[in-house]
């Protein structure tokens, strides 16, 4: 136990120490999000009835900081260690892979909570926010973090180069957190994009997340939150496979 | 009794690369073994493969009777590894890193041990700087103490001179052997010869993957070393019946090769036979270096 707990502790430490870019920047970035679009959109659209858009639109970004910065600690951290060649001090330690997993995962979710409650509560300054349901909301933020921790530990496994793990980035994450409904509610695209929007996991966190602040979804809670569980189970067993094999780590 | 280091009939191929043929090697606790060869010879991969941090294709091995693949943990337990490669980790002083490392040993409070490792590693004064503003032999002696953070029985140091001043190697020999001498068992890979010969009882010399010798290191030169005779003569030139020694000549120097000292006779009696006088004399003792060259110079035997 003392060897997780020591390198959760360590992967705090190496996000807090850099903290300007691993929280202020996001927070800052997310707000502008906020700031424009609210402006842009306030009057125009109305998704929910009596919830302006700027309320709508809170808990959306507060996920999607969440998940890419739940993506990016675990992600960085490892592929830094392994570009650098310092993970073999992770490697020679009698560490299990079980507590590699646990201990970045953790790490991950931490990072995207401090983050995701910047944004939250800077947003408080901007619009009110109800909180109908804190339990779900607790919960759909502590899934997508884990996902996303998860996540971020198979991409950086994966990766031979930094242009490999921003690819990933880019071409995936980015595109399913901003197709997601962060901006918007799928009910209000054409069919097509609404059926393929529920192929994407990160619509159930945002809808549920939502679901926890105005108590209306698209989709009922308890359905989403079983399939993100599914899918951090997935993600998971997948990871601790790729741990325990040695997977670009042990060769 | 059960051996630190025990090798078996590994074999490690990288693709088309067979990089280690069959190694198999016993150290027994307590000893002082070096691991020598060339470049490429397949020093660092069978560290790799002992530390875990790469997996045998063929063969076990076990460090103080714990396989280091079915008993993973308890193998690194009592490993101590410091890697070749001068890794560090940018973000983290040097205290935190070995506290670091202490805790994924499952030792908690650890500071009055890291504070001894850091006194006789000379690095007192740098245990508050981040690990990046270090120069390359700070660097080196953190991973030393890194890897004795959990004082392991077995300590293995794969090139830890590299590119380290003189008065840094002086020290950190003097510590290694301390260790030894309160019963560490250590092996090391240096391309410093004459460190490997003054240290350790105990060598393998590893050529292309294989062990082509394995010996104590008092056998070795015995065997396979010369005593090297260098000789100014006057008039210069050498008897025919030395030519068969001679191993090198410039103008009046001459150098002999012999097998044992007691040729030395020889070669005065046929000097004062021939009339030849001589200016300079310097006998040298048989070296590492020179017992190394001469072995890595046969050809392979091949299986
Ligand atoms: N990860 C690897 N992939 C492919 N070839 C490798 C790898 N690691 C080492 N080798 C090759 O294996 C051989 C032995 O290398 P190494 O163990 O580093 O030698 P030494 O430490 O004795 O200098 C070399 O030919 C090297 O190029
Ligand atoms: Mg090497």
């Amino acid at each position: 136990m003392s060897g997780l707990w020591t390198l959760f502790y360590k992967e705090i430490l190496r996000f807090w120490k850099v903290s300007l870019q691993t929280i202020l920047s996001p927070l800052v970035t997310t707000l502008l999000y906020l700031l424009i679009f609210s402006h842009v959109l306030e009057a125009h659209v109305q998704v929910y009835p009596g919830v302006g858009y700027a309320s709508f639109l809170i808990p959306g970004l507060v996920m999607m900081a969440m998940l890419q910065n739940a993506f990016a600690n675990s992600s960085s951290s490892l592929i830094q260690s392994k570009m650098a060649g310092n993970i073999v001090f992770l490697l020679l330690p009698p560490l299990a892979y079980w507590e590699f997993f646990a201990a970045y995962v953790a790490a991950a979710v931490v990072r995207g909570l401090v983050v995701g409650l910047g944004v939250g509560l800077a947003g408080l300054w901007f619009v009110p926010l109800t909180l109908a349901h804190p339990l779900w909301m607790a919960l759909f933020a502590l899934a997508g973090c884990a996902m996303l921790g998860a996540a971020g530990i198979i991409t950086a496994l994966w990766a031979g180069s930094y242009d490999q793990m921003a690819a990933v980035q880019n071409f995936v994450i980015m595109p399913l957190t901003f197709l997601s409904g962060v901006f918007y509610s799928i009910h209000s695209l054409p069919p097509f994009w609404q059926a393929l929007s529920r192929y994407n996991p990160f619509f159930y966190l945002i809808d549920g997340f939502r679901y926890g602040f105005f108590g209306v979804s698209d989709v009922s809670p308890a359905l989403g939150l079983s399939i993100v569980g599914t899918c951090f189970l997935a993600l998971s067993l997948a990871t601790l496979a790729l741990l325990k094999s040695g997977y670009k780590l042990r060769n | 009794m059960t051996p630190a280091i025990e090798i078996r009939e590994v074999h490690k191929r990288f693709a088309s690369l067979h990089a280690l043929r069959g190694v198999s090697l016993r150290v027994e606790p307590g000893e002082f073994f070096a691991l020598l060869g060339p470049n490429g010879a397949g020093k660092t991969t069978l560290i790799n493969i002992l530390a875990g941090l790469s997996r045998a294709t063929q063969g076990r091995c076990a460090v103080m009777g714990h396989d280091v693949v079915d008993d993973y943990r308890n193998a690194r337990r009592v490993l101590g590894v410091v890697p070749q490669e001068l890794v560090y980790d940018a973000f983290f002083t040097v205290r935190e890193m070995l506290r670091f490392q202490s805790g994924y040993f499952g030792l908690r409070r650890n500071d009055d041990w890291i504070d001894e490792l850091l006194h006789n590693l000379g690095l007192t004064d740098k245990a508050e700087s981040p690990t990046r503003k270090l120069s390359g032999g700070m660097k080196r002696r953190v991973l030393v103490a890194q890897a004795l953070v959990h004082k392991p029985p077995v300590i293995v140091l794969d090139e830890p001179t590299a590119g380290v001043d003189v008065e840094l190697r002086q020290s950190l020999w003097a510590f290694i052997r301390r260790l030894n001498r309160d019963g560490h068992t250590i092996v090391l890979t240096t391309h410093y010869l004459e460190e490997a010969e003054t240290l350790c009882s105990r060598i393998a010399m590893l050529k292309q993957g294989q062990v082509i010798a394995l010996d104590s290191t008092e056998n070795l030169l015995r065997n396979h070393g010369a005593t090297e005779v260098r000789l100014r003569l006057n008039p210069g030139r050498l008897p025919e019946m030395l030519r068969p020694m001679l191993s090198s000549a410039e103008g009046n120097d001459f150098r002999l090769s012999l097998r044992q000292c007691g040729e030395l006779e020889t070669v005065m009696a046929a000097l004062r036979a021939a009339n030849i006088n001589i200016d300079d004399v310097e006998v040298s003792k048989p070296d590492l270096e020179a017992v190394f060259l001469r072995i890595m110079g046969k050809p392979i035997k091949s299986h």
